[in-house]
């Protein structure tokens, strides 16, 4: 049986690159200056947005072109629910975040799923356009300027404060255990029977309803819960930076993830880490004027071009790369 | 005919593209313990015949039994979940799971906790059992963990009708099981299909007319999306119309 046939060993072994990175992360704070803290919160904010898009494209084979949608309404949530003057509730804001760009998924969900291929593209890009222009165009988040959050959400549960973000690496650390826990959730469902039919959906969803499973509902549920979790990271981006604008809507950021997922190496969750970590690392080493002077403002471009070449030598993505070398020496 | 034993019956079903009728007020029945062979030209609409029972495709007109319920408006995997299953004549797998992942994340359909996300489905006792059996039954166990990719056509052809066996059904659509399969395979598939007979309602889809007049109790001829004739094998064969529209062409 294929379960008895993973010893422990080989398990530990494809789990350690793993083990290693949260260990790195975990003592990171200790070592790295405020900078390149600040860095590792941003990779990992995005890691857990193209971990929940990877669910989709590489583990269901829906590929949404709008899921910054669902990043930017629970970024907007937060900060509309926080009055000028004092935190809102953690227990309040952070379900009503998530809550919020959950439902917006149900929605679009249940319309753009009865399509297929290149439609559900669109259809996904024209919903997320849709909630770009509603924030950007209408007074209700501060329009094209965005609005501020003064005051992080506050943690107490009746007078009890189990954790203050703002205090010290607090927050880092909040950020590095939700990125374990997406992925840790995410990992353990797709090994369950849920997580095999969204992979028998993507390999062949006819075989499937000739089965007897009804595809619309698992991929529906699928597009929800990856918003939620999109949800959580825009959360998170909200509370990192103190302010949102509406360009994180906007199909520029739905790109962008998708690119996280594809250089990462689609139908791994690895993948979407790594995807994150690589993608943020190009756009800063890009934007360095120490390195690429007065040609750094000019850093979209050679991302792109990098991003180019990237795929071009390595369909499968950086974690096809890693499976290679290690199969080469092995 | 015993009505009882009737697991599907097709009452006048007609399906049109635009103005093409594919399928033109066709009426059958299958019922347990018969194997119903339908044959027919290429193009007479049995294939299309076959995506209307089994709800791939809505119909244009007609109504559809299944287990005694109107199921004219079921979708496909209700149906499945009801006991219909189908193959593909062009076989529709998961190529890169192994032949057990296969049978047994078919088999999942009827155990679904879809909730349950923290048992692992590889140990769902309910559907692993259910596909060894499945793939016992059409003698792949001996390949059970190759991917398909592996596999050589005619294990695949096996492999299509293990994955329908899997979902438990009763009723079987079976679009062209032998095709492109060597002598040998298809003895041994012909054989499964005598095997399945007691216990399942057969409608086959065949080319093959040696197999089909061998292993048929009826047969139903199509010819441009209508039914000519509908028998035993001594009378679809003695029957004028058909031998003309359809032996003719082929002797």
């Amino acid at each position: 049986m294929s379960a008895s046939t993973t010893d422990t060993p080989a398990a530990l072994l494809r789990a350690a690159p793993l083990l290693a990175a949260l260990l790195l992360l975990a003592v990171f704070p200790a070592v790295g200056s405020k900078f390149y803290v600040d860095l590792a919160v941003k990779i990992m904010i995005l890691a857990i947005f193209a971990l929940s898009l990877e669910l989709l494209v590489g583990q269901t084979g829906l590929v949404s072109f709008g899921h910054a949608a669902f990043f930017g309404i629970a970024a907007y949530v937060v900060a509309l629910l926080t009055p000028k003057s004092e935190a809102a509730s953690l227990w309040l804001a952070l379900p009503a975040s998530i809550g919020a760009a959950a439902a917006y998924a149900l929605a679009v969900g249940a319309l753009s799923l009865r399509t297929r291929g290149v439609y559900f593209i669109m259809i996904t890009l024209a919903f997320a356009q849709m909630a770009y222009y509603v924030f950007h165009d209408t007074p209700i988040g501060g329009g094209s300027d965005g609005i501020y959050l003064y005051f992080r959400p506050d943690a107490s549960v009746f007078g009890w404060r189990p954790l203050d973000l703002d205090a010290g690496h607090a927050f880092y650390y909040a950020v590095l255990a939700c990125l374990a826990g997406t992925f840790g959730v995410l990992a353990v469902m797709l090994r369950s029977r849920y997580g095999r039919a969204l992979a028998g959906i993507r390999v062949n969803e006819q075989r499937m309803r000739a089965a007897g499973f009804p595809t619309y509902a698992y991929k529906l549920g699928a597009f929800v819960l990856a918003a939620a979790f999109a949800g959580l990271a825009g959360f998170l981006h909200a509370l990192k930076d103190g302010y949102v604008n509406p360009e994180i809507l906007s199909w520029h950021q739905s790109g962008a993830v998708l690119l996280m997922v594809i250089l990462g190496g689609t139908g791994h969750l690895r993948g979407a880490v790594l995807g994150a970590f690589a993608f943020t690392m190009l756009q800063e080493l890009f934007q360095w004027q120490a390195v690429f002077g007065g040609f750094a403002k000019h850093w979209q471009l050679m991302l792109g071009l990098t991003i180019i070449g990237f795929v071009a030598a390595m369909p499968r993505g950086l974690i096809g790369l890693a499976d290679r070398l290690r199969r080469g020496r092995g | 005919m015993s009505g009882a034993q009737t697991l599907l019956a097709a009452h006048a079903v007609s399906r049109r593209f635009g103005g093409l009728r594919a399928v033109d007020e066709v009426s059958l029945s299958l019922e347990r313990g018969v194997l119903h062979a339908l044959i027919g030209t290429n193009g007479a609409g049995k294939s299309t015949l076959i995506n209307v029972l089994s709800g791939e495709l809505p119909v244009s007109g007609g109504r559809i039994e299944l287990l005694g319920q109107d199921a004219t408006n079921w979708t496909q995997p209700r149906r499945a979940r009801a006991g219909l299953g189908r193959s593909y004549q062009r076989s529709t797998l998961f190529p890169s799971f192994t032949v057990r992942e296969n049978c047994r994340l078919a088999a999942q359909a009827r155990f679904p906790r879809a909730w349950d996300w923290i048992t692992p489905a590889a140990r769902c006792r309910d559907s692993l059992q259910a596909a060894e059996s499945a793939i016992e039954r059409v003698g792949l166990a001996a390949v059970a963990e190759r991917t398909v990719i592996a596999l050589s056509h005619g294990e695949r052809r096996q492999l299509e009708i293990a994955v329908c066996l899997a979902a438990a059904p009763q009723v079987l659509l079976l679009d062209e099981p032998l095709a492109g399969m060597g002598v040998e395979e298809s003895a041994r598939m012909l054989e499964l299909l005598e095997q399945l007979k007691p216990g399942h309602a057969i409608l086959l889809v065949e080319h093959d007319m040696d197999a089909v007049f061998r292993v048929a109790d009826l047969i139903t001829v199509m010819v441009n999306g209508r039914v000519i004739a509908s028998g035993t094998p001594q009378a679809v064969r003695g029957n004028a119309e058909v031998q003309r529209a359809y032996l003719g062409d082929a002797h």
